[in-house]
């Protein structure tokens, strides 16, 4: 961190960067899914605490309302719907093997985070210091991000639109009963 | 009183901390004492509208609440064998705490330019405002989810897995009705939101179709009649929170009207003009003095409450949805509805704007906005078409119009035979 910052924002960067990385642990380690889950919801809350303070309030009121509103919910539901029984019947179906695996992953994920994080980010990437909270004081939280959305990176929105609307049809078709079931 | 600076000095991060302060407790004492009471209004209104009395002894019915809340809170908390205790005890304060938050950004009178500075007579004056109150409410749906699930109960799953797909599909109707709302402001902040409105004319002129959505939603996101599929109480006995007893069934009870609260406080802020008096500019202005503040905050609750009563009129009058349709109102009507009510106000504000119409007026003095007129003209021809055309004999038609006419002459000579009085009083 650098050394400018005020005690305040120093104190809540660590806090909260705690609080997620303890949450992702637990939710890692959990047994009973639905407390899983729910250490993933407090796991976003961490992150758009953080995003906030980054001046990307935008994002971090989309992260709430898109994962921690809306998709942990479909996921609280489906899992309660599975009906998975006792957390303590629940076996972990992966050998040693794979845990292993896994976990020299995450060493190795966690080695490249540490690397990149030492590194001199390209020019081309940084943006001028305090360039967010003047956009934001000027323009107001959204205009920032809608301006270059839907100006410059339009053709790329609408793709990534159609994507999603293709999903949607693939869903409505996967749900839709076929004309020979009973009904 | 009039000794303050005209020009209102920067506050000192010091007395901003302290005045933040002071807010919170105010807003959160009157929103609790509001709330207590407010389940003693229910119980006058239901009580006024069924020819009853309602509750009277207790300090001739004024101390009820206190008296409930005393009970409740000597009385033994009950945990069932099969729950899993650490989420049950969760839940009833997850449902409570999203109501609560969202009062942080709802601003609730004009600023006051105190001799300490200007003071916004809001707790959080966010640059996302409304975002921020669309993802705390999106995170209500947790505590009731959580309640059924936790309790290890078949009606309460039922009730909880109702509630997150009522909750979860009426707030994207809700979401998408609010568009509207931010396009004609053109910022999500709620302060913004209001001067725009003050300025504007309210949006439920405006946008009023939108407003109809919001409201509707409003009414499936509190989990109020005709909406209250969660509890249900003659399908799953009270749903989610069958399983709770004494101070955690009451924090359900207190969480319910906390959440109409909300409801009813973003429909005035977004739809109803927040603080602003209608028909004058002069609380819109400097000198932002305390009398304006306060008459302000007196406008703003009369909104609120008025909505609040709202709410437990619909209570007392309408009988409760099946659950079928509920869902078929909200994804196959108010969805498209709101996603075609985006595009049409999308294109109007466009044409306003390409003709350079805004802040024209027609008339003697400023007070026909041609803007206003527009929007207000399109929203008749909507709300005409919604209600009578599109309507098909549902919502303003009476219940009989659906009946083919041979049938209803049977009816009514069937009702007709069995009143044995006078002639007055048939037919």
């Amino acid at each position: 961190m650098p050394e400018h910052l005020p005690l305040f924002y120093v104190f809540n960067f660590y806090l909260f960067g705690l609080v997620a990385i303890v949450s992702a642990l637990l939710f890692v380690t959990r047994k009973s899914p639905v407390t899983a889950a729910l250490w993933l919801v407090n796991t976003m809350f961490s992150l758009a605490a953080l995003y906030v303070m980054l001046d990307a309030q935008f994002i971090g009121a989309m992260q709430v309302l898109v994962y921690a509103g809306a998709i942990m919910v479909v996921f609280l539901f489906v899992i309660m719907l599975l009906n998975l029984g006792h957390p303590s019947e629940l076996a972990d179906a992966r050998g040693r093997g794979w845990q292993m695996a896994a976990a020299l992953v995450g060493l190795a994920l966690l080695a490249e985070i540490f690397a990149l994080s030492r590194a001199q980010s390209p020019e081309s990437l940084e943006l001028p210091a305090g360039y967010a909270a003047r956009e934001i004081m000027a323009t107001g939280a959204i205009t920032p991000v809608a301006g270059p959305l839907f100006n410059e990176y339009l053709l790329a929105f609408e793709v990534t639109s159609i994507l999603l609307l293709a999903a949607v049809v693939g869903a409505v078709v996967l749900g839709k009963r076929r004309s020979g079931d009973a009904r | 009183m009039n000794n303050y600076v005209t020009i209102y000095p920067p506050q000192s991060t010091f007395l901003f901390v302290v005045f933040t302060i002071i807010k919170m407790v105010i807003v959160f004492t009157v929103y609790m004492v509001g709330v207590a009471l407010l389940t003693l209004a229910e119980r006058k209104i239901s009580a006024w509208m069924q020819d009853r009395h309602g509750p009277n002894r207790v300090g001739k019915g004024w101390l009820q609440p206190a008296a409930d809340g005393l009970k409740n809170i000597m009385k033994e908390e009950t945990y069932p064998g099969a729950a899993y205790t650490p989420l049950f005890v969760l839940a009833p304060v997850l449902s409570f705490i999203p109501a609560l938050v969202t009062w942080a950004v709802i601003p609730f009178a004009a600023p006051w330019a105190s001799r300490w500075g200007m003071i916004d007579m809001v707790l959080a004056p966010l640059p996302v405002g409304f975002l921020f109150i669309l993802a705390v409410s999106s995170l209500g749906v947790y505590g009731i989810v959580l309640a059924g699930w936790s309790s290890n109960n078949k009606y309460a799953l039922l009730g909880g897995l109702r509630s997150s797909a009522q909750m979860v599909s009426y707030e994207i109707a809700m979401g998408m009705s609010t568009i509207p709302v931010l396009i004609l402001a053109g910022n999500v902040s709620l302060n913004q939101i209001v001067q725009q409105q003050a300025t504007m004319g309210w949006n439920v002129l405006n946008l009023t179709v939108a407003f109809f959505i919001f409201m509707i939603a409003a009414f499936a996101e509190t989990n109020r009649l005709p909406f209250d599929l969660p509890e249900a109480e003659s399908e799953l006995i009270t749903g989610y929170h069958t399983e709770y007893s004494a101070m955690k069934f009451s924090m359900f009870f207190i969480a319910e009207y906390a959440n109409m609260v909300t409801a009813s406080g973003l429909m005035a802020t977004l739809f109803f003009g927040g603080w602003d008096i209608p028909f004058t500019l002069w609380d819109n202005i400097a000198p932002h003095t305390l009398l304006k503040t306060v008459i302000t905050q007196g406008f703003f609750a009369f909104k609120v409450l008025f909505f609040v009563f709202f709410f437990m009129w619909i209570r007392w009058t309408l009988p409760r949805f099946r659950y079928d349709q509920l869902m078929s109102l909200g994804w196959r009507f108010l969805l498209p509805l709101a996603l075609a009510y985006i595009v049409i106000i999308a294109s109007v504000v466009l044409g306003i704007d390409a003709a350079g119409l805004w802040g024209r007026y027609i008339g003697p003095g400023r007070i026909l906005s041609v803007a206003n007129i527009i929007l207000l003209a399109v929203n008749m021809v909507l709300c005409f078409l919604l209600f009578w055309v599109l309507d098909r004999g549902r919502i303003i038609s009476p219940a009989y119009s659906r009946l083919e006419r041979r049938d209803l002459e049977r009816l009514r000579a069937m009702s007709a035979a069995r009143i044995p009085v006078t002639a007055e009083a048939g037919d």
